[in-house]
């Protein structure tokens, strides 16, 4: 069991917990993920760990409340605790030493992107950040990244904050006013992703990607969170989560988080009739 | 006295039968009653040489069990089983005796061998009906400390076996519940997960230590183990745990399942029970499975069970050469399994969503023995056939797991990626590594991951006296 240590609410639906978990802090570096399972009726659900405090033995796990079982993770207040977390599990990103790095979050991808841009700056880096989202709501961890990175750019989709319009626009900007970027990290949603690795392609700016797949164990035995690399098939929990942006098959892996939407659907609108009667009979 | 009379087959254990067993997930065997398991037992004629014994990976003594129980005592027929094997319930309901100590029996030469399987399992579930315990107390405390990862066959058997020897063991298992294949991979239809529970539960009495989601070579490394938690040696047991798949168009598609995911979505997080437990799995209408293994048939099984009007199982030889137990391969055709013999996937066809609409095959014909001394199959050209299917489960044997190679550069490991580790100690070529089961043998039994930890317990044993023993030799490579 791992406490919860607090709990803030970053944006709509999006929480940030501080859990107990020593041996985890202990070793976790920036781009792995832990398995967490909240119930005994629970699933296995990866989570990046997106920030650490090694003095109290503790990790940040910063989770978007989508389907039922995030919903449940979101329910639990400082005090409860999480039945599982396992990890640190993953590769860690490959750090280089005084990077020049653009460093792209999209939604509580933000998140995913901020312990890395953390590292690259630990090791003397440039960094920028672009962060989005799709309203001054969502977006996330801004004044952490202004304390850590050089810049930090905000766009949103609608205007209500920073910049309106794409992270990729923001990107196109910076290049367009004579960035030079050694390497871009991307990650957010899917379509986010691939738009970065269009953009950075044909420039030949090496881009990381952090893919969230889903996954059972965590620990390459069951290889259901794999994926097309180069044409090649990867483990995302093993070989990952990061790789080459430029080589991965987004498509198929969109279609692969798409297999199980049915029965998503239906366990979120049983939860969610719980909740009402909960809220009704309280 | 007139020579007493045998019965010349065994006697039959009770089934549930098939037709209904196919929709639920409950046991498929019932076990012996009393007075049948007794009959059964008397069978043994306690022949002179006792070739059973040598047939059993962890040396049970079976002929003085079969007679215990022969003679009604229970509870002593229960320790004989526990001074050898600390997990009966599960052995007697999984071990391939056929093959083992049933292959051994004198009695087999003429008849059928002593159901010694059947009677082990009637021992272990009495035994937990009535609550004997094994009282036999554990060597004092030597104040040495082991550190086992995985918590399966193998890694069990090395735990118990070291702390009734007096060394305190703590037990890293990776998942968030301790038993390895017991409880991902075996089904609850031929092996309860409550009955796993339970003997792992006897084995925390005796005082093993079992830390869960312990990812080793994450959480800590190999040397971690050593430099920063102080254990003096470590027994690494942590299975086959890497699918592979043929290199075939369409292996990515919805609906493709290695067997251990698909396995591990039933078993160890009950999607079965979906939406009662969060995790979801595709109930597929049509179902093949490809390969020709226990893991294979517990595939095919477990695709009835979720509501397969076709469960299919393909294989590209015959039956004959088929892997998995006789037994197994007959329940599963009881039940409906629909075999396709001599026959292998080329591709894998997509529907519009990505999902799986069929499987192209092509049928095989047998040719010369290959290095494993079965006919290798050769493909027959234009045989190509599309089989309709919405799901494909994989069962074609697994890789080594790579997170403690990765993690530990100084541990030999072979081409296949298996750690090297002497046969009759499990030494490794690290010093106070010790290493047994899947992860060095490839994809074999549970009993034979039993075996390796029996044999490793007693290695470690003297290594912790007398380090410089490490007990490998080089010639075992």
């Amino acid at each position: 069991m791992h406490r919860i240590l607090s709990k803030e609410h970053l944006a709509p639906d999006v929480v940030r917990f501080w859990v107990d978990a020593p041996h985890i802090a202990r070793k976790r570096k920036p781009g792995q993920f832990v398995i967490v399972r909240a119930t005994e009726e629970g699933e296995r659900i990866p989570l990046t760990i997106a920030d650490v405090d090694k003095k109290r033995g503790a990790i940040s796990l910063v989770i978007q409340g989508v389907g039922k079982s995030t919903k449940v993770l979101n329910s639990l207040d400082e005090g409860d605790a999480i039945m599982d977390v396992a990890g640190p599990l993953g590769k860690p990103t490959e750090l280089h030493p005084g990077r020049r790095v653009c460093c792209i979050g999209g939604g509580i991808g933000t998140a995913v992107v901020y312990p890395i841009a953390c590292g690259f700056k630990a090791l003397q880096g440039q960094v920028v950040a672009i962060i989005g989202g799709r309203t001054h709501d969502f977006v996330i961890l801004e004044k952490e990244l202004r304390a850590t990175v050089d810049r930090v750019i905000v766009t949103t989709d609608d205007g209500s904050y920073g910049t309106k319009g794409l992270v990729t626009d923001a990107l196109k900007s910076l290049i367009a006013e004579g960035h030079v970027f050694d390497e871009v990290v991307a990650v957010g949603p899917l379509p986010m992703m691939k738009a970065v690795v269009d953009v950075t392609r044909p420039l030949g700016i090496p881009t990381t990607v952090s893919l969230n797949p889903l996954m059972v164990d965590g620990t390459g035995m069951c290889g259901g969170c794999r994926v097309s690399v180069d044409g090649e098939q990867k483990f995302v929990c093993v070989d990952g989560p990061e790789f080459n942006g430029h080589l991965v098959d987004f498509d198929e892996l969109a279609a692969r988080l798409r297999a199980y939407r049915e029965q998503e659907l239906e366990s979120l609108r049983l939860y969610n009739e719980r909740m009402a009667c909960q809220a009704v009979s309280t | 006295m007139a020579k007493k009379i045998i019965q010349k087959t065994k006697l039959p254990m009770p089934l549930q039968d098939a037709h209904a067993r196919a929709s639920n997930f409950e046991e498929v065997s019932l076990g012996y009653p009393v007075d049948l398991a007794v009959l059964e037992a008397q069978r043994c004629i306690q022949c002179k040489n006792n070739p059973c014994i040598a047939g059993c990976p962890v040396e049970i003594d079976i002929p003085t069990f079969l007679q215990q129980v022969g003679n009604r005592d229970f509870e002593g027929a229960f320790k004989t089983l526990m001074d050898n094997n600390v997990l009966p319930a599960v052995c007697g309901r999984v071990c391939p005796q056929e093959d083992q100590c049933e292959a051994k029996c004198t009695l087999g030469v003429k008849n059928e061998p002593v159901a010694i399987g059947r009677v082990e399992r009637f021992v272990a579930d009495y035994a937990a009906l009535v609550k004997f315990t094994d009282d036999t107390p554990s060597a004092p405390s030597t104040g040495h400390r082991v550190a086992v990862v995985g918590s399966g066959p193998a890694g069990l058997t090395v735990a118990a076996d070291l702390t009734k020897m007096g060394h305190g063991v703590t037990v890293f298992e990776a998942l968030h519940k301790p038993g390895g294949v017991l409880v991902y991979g075996i089904p609850e239809f031929r092996l309860p997960k409550s009955i796993v529970e339970r003997e792992i539960d006897g084995l925390k009495r005796l005082g093993v230590d079992i830390k869960t989601n312990h990812v080793i070579g994450q959480t800590f490394t190999v040397d971690e183990l050593f430099t920063e938690l102080g254990f003096e040696a470590v027994f690494i047991a942590t299975g086959a745990g890497l699918p592979t798949f043929p290199k075939i168009a369409g292996i990515n598609l919805i609906g493709v399942y290695s067997a251990n995911e698909y396995l591990t979505r039933s078993n160890l997080m009950k999607a079965y029970q979906f939406p009662k437990y969060d995790t979801p799995t595709i109930r597929g209408k049509h179902v093949a499975v490809i390969g020709g293994g226990n893991t294979a048939m517990d595939a095919v099984r477990t695709a009835l069970r979720l509501g397969a009007d076709n469960a299919y199982l393909v294989y590209r030889r015959t039956r004959q050469e088929m892997p998995a137990r006789a037994e197994e391969i007959d329940h599963a055709e009881e039940e409906g399994v629909k075999i396709i013999m001599l026959a292998a996937p080329t591709a894998i066809l997509a529907d519009q969503r990505s999902r799986v609409r069929a499987m192209r095959c092509i049928r095989m014909e047998l040719g010369a023995p290959d290095a494993s001394g079965r006919r290798s199959p050769v493909p027959l050209k234009g045989s190509e056939f599309d089989l309709d299917v919405d799901t494909v489960v994989f069962a074609i044997g697994q890789g080594a797991n790579p997170l403690i190679r990765n993690t530990t550069p100084d541990l030999p490991v072979n081409k296949w990626g298996n750690i090297v580790a002497d046969n009759d100690t499990g030494a490794t070529m690290k010093a106070g590594v010790f290493a047994g089961g899947d992860i060095v043998t490839g994809g074999a039994t549970v009993i034979s991951a039993m075996g390796a930890g029996r044999r490793a317990a007693r290695a470690i044993d003297i290594y912790l006296r007398n380090p410089s023993v490490d007990g490998f030799s080089p010639t075992d490579v």
